[in-house]
């Protein structure tokens, strides 16, 4: 039994969604056209979902819409509700989903695989088809239970911490080999078993990928679920012949490749040393004694509030810190009283500052700050030689110059802000014990220039705002 | 459609996404990242046809509730890409 091609329309409509979702990110370009880009994207959503109601005989409506009407409402609460700083783990739940999804879509496929048109002439289901689902499935667990961990650690559930079993590269790749194996041998044995095991292997490895990797590696393995999502569903849009799945299977695939990639670049790590996990746990060993005492000034907010009234211009570079101190309000706050007085502020993020990418701006919008005070690593750190006072909150490696100068450490080669070229720094931190992410010592807490602020980052700020109003 | 078509469009579709999301400003990042899940999760498509169709209770079931995750991703993905873009505002002058 050949696949029966759909009708012309039908074949179309999936087509036009298809090209309602690539404008739908064509819109994010930029926020002036991002709002309408999103709109374009429910209408090709909107579009698969009739016409697949349309086209297929529907024994059971209510009991599709009422699935419908529970998984809508549940979904609508929670992006009401849910506050901007736990975005990076809502996206991870969200990805699990999708994971999910296409777990439990392509195991229905392979239990009523003549509801999918996928069964060939001699009443087995097609090789191609069952390479296919073997895929989607696979892909779809790994996109699960990887992203339940990375969930797990960014709500904060689960240690942030690399956690390294032994011999886990062994592990890893042996199961992997063993899941496409397995996936080949389906094209010429169709039994449960095989469909199974990939099944409960691919939910295995994705658990033990993402367990070694670290809490601010997380953007990486959050843009890479992001793309695995999307390959799942184009996997299953093969399967389906479905244009408007492949076509965004394809985009949702690479958007989740590109952002890894230019998460890895930011870091000068490979993708594959991110992937092999276990960073900051070996450098944090290694520098964590033989540190030697150095001199550095601290500051109060009085000192920072009256530094900053002076000069004529402010750059202010956001890191995690900010995030987890909820500190975004009352930092806008305090430029703005700045800017009262005629300081000129604006805000540096680096494309890993926070736990997923883009986690700085979104903090910042939500905090009203216009989105022209915004700027990324490369078209303002040339201002930094220029500006008054950097003003650091929440952000270390980011800011370390170490990833220019010194050869061993794990930073090298990392672009980072050239805040020691700023007239005076100032570093809001919680303590002096704590360093960074890399678990290396910055430079930049020892210079002349620079005065720390140790406190909570929205105390700090709230100190400020009340000595520069006095 | 055979296999090769389906293919040729899957090959050009990642060469659309490689261009239109390196256009995507990187201050937009996280709403990406939010809106592409809701679109993919465009995988309701083979939940709906699991659960219409008669064959496999088993099947049905499975299909409906993939259903459900799929539209927890969907209303929530564009409905919190809506919220996070609606705060994205350029200075008043």
């Amino acid at each position: 039994m050949e696949h029966v091609a759909p009708p012309a329309w039908v074949m179309l409509a999936y087509l036009i969604s298809g090209v309602f979702f690539i404008s739908a990110l064509r819109g994010l370009s930029s926020p002036a056209t991002s709002q309408r880009g999103n709109r374009f994207g429910m209408a090709g959503m909107l579009i698969a979902v009739v016409t697949t109601l349309v086209t297929h005989e529907v024994a059971s409506l209510p009991e599709i819409l009422g699935a419908i009407a529970i998984g809508g409402g549940i979904g609508w609460v929670t992006a009401r509700k849910i506050a901007m700083t736990d975005m990076p783990q809502l996206v991870a739940a969200f990805h699990s989903l999708v994971g999910m999804a296409a777990v439990l879509v392509a195991a229905a496929a392979f239990l009523n695989p003549v509801a999918f048109g996928i069964v060939g002439a001699d009443g087995l289901i097609n090789p191609v088809s069952r390479v296919e689902m073997g895929l989607g499935i696979a892909i779809g667990a790994i996109t699960f239970s990887g992203s339940v961990i990375a969930f797990l650690k960014l709500a904060g559930k689960m240690s942030g911490a690399p956690i390294l079993l032994p011999l886990r590269h062994v592990i890893n790749l042996s199961t992997l080999a063993a899941i496409l194996g397995l996936i080949g041998y389906f094209t010429v044995d169709q039994s449960p078993w095989i469909f199974w095991t990939v099944t409960a292997l691919a939910f295995l490895i994705g658990f033990l990928l993402i367990i070694p990797i670290g809490g601010a590696d997380m953007p990486v393995v959050v843009s890479m679920l992001n793309s695995y999502s999307g390959w799942a569903a184009a996997a299953m849009g093969f399967t389906l012949h479905n244009t408007a799945m492949i076509i965004t299977g394809a985009l949702v695939g690479s958007s989740g490749a590109i952002l890894s990639y230019i998460m890895c670049k930011a870091m000068n790590r490979s993708f594959i040393s991110v992937i092999a996990g276990g960073f900051g746990a070996e450098a944090a060993v290694s520098n964590g004694e033989a540190k030697e005492q150095r001199p550095w000034k601290r500051g109060s907010a009085e000192d920072a509030a009256y530094m900053m009234q002076q000069a004529e211009s402010v750059i202010i570079v956001p890191g995690y810190g900010m995030a987890v101190a909820q500190a975004q309000h009352i930092l806008r706050e305090m430029a703005d009283v700045l800017k009262k007085q005629g300081v000129s502020v604006k805000y540096a993020i680096h494309p890993v500052a926070g736990r997923m990418p883009g986690h700085m701006n979104v903090l910042l919008a939500e905090a009203s700050v216009p989105y022209d005070e915004v700027f990324e690593l490369e078209d303002i750190n040339s201002e930094f030689a220029q500006a008054d006072v950097a003003f650091i909150i929440g952000a270390n490696d980011v800011v370390n110059p170490a990833a220019k100068t010194d050869k061993t450490s794990p930073i090298y080669g990392m672009p980072v802000f050239d805040v020691d070229k700023a007239k005076t720094v100032f570093f809001v931190k919680r303590s002096m014990g704590g360093v960074g992410y890399a678990g290396v010592d910055n430079d930049v807490f020892y210079m002349d220039q620079t005065m720390m602020l140790l406190a909570d980052a929205k105390k700090m700020c709230e100190d400020i705002v009340k000595a520069l109003q006095h | 459609m055979d296999f090769i078509s389906i293919l040729s469009i899957f090959v050009m579709a990642c060469f659309v996404g490689y261009y239109v999301v390196w256009s995507v400003t990187p201050a937009l990042h996280t709403p990406l990242m939010a809106v592409t899940n809701a679109i993919s999760s465009v995988i309701i498509v083979g939940a709906l046809i699991a659960a219409a169709a008669d064959g496999s209770t088993t099947a049905k079931w499975l299909g409906l509730i993939a259903v459900a995750l799929a539209s927890v991703n969907i209303f929530g993905g564009f409905a919190v890409t809506a919220r996070m873009l609606a705060m994205y505002k350029k200075k008043e002058r």
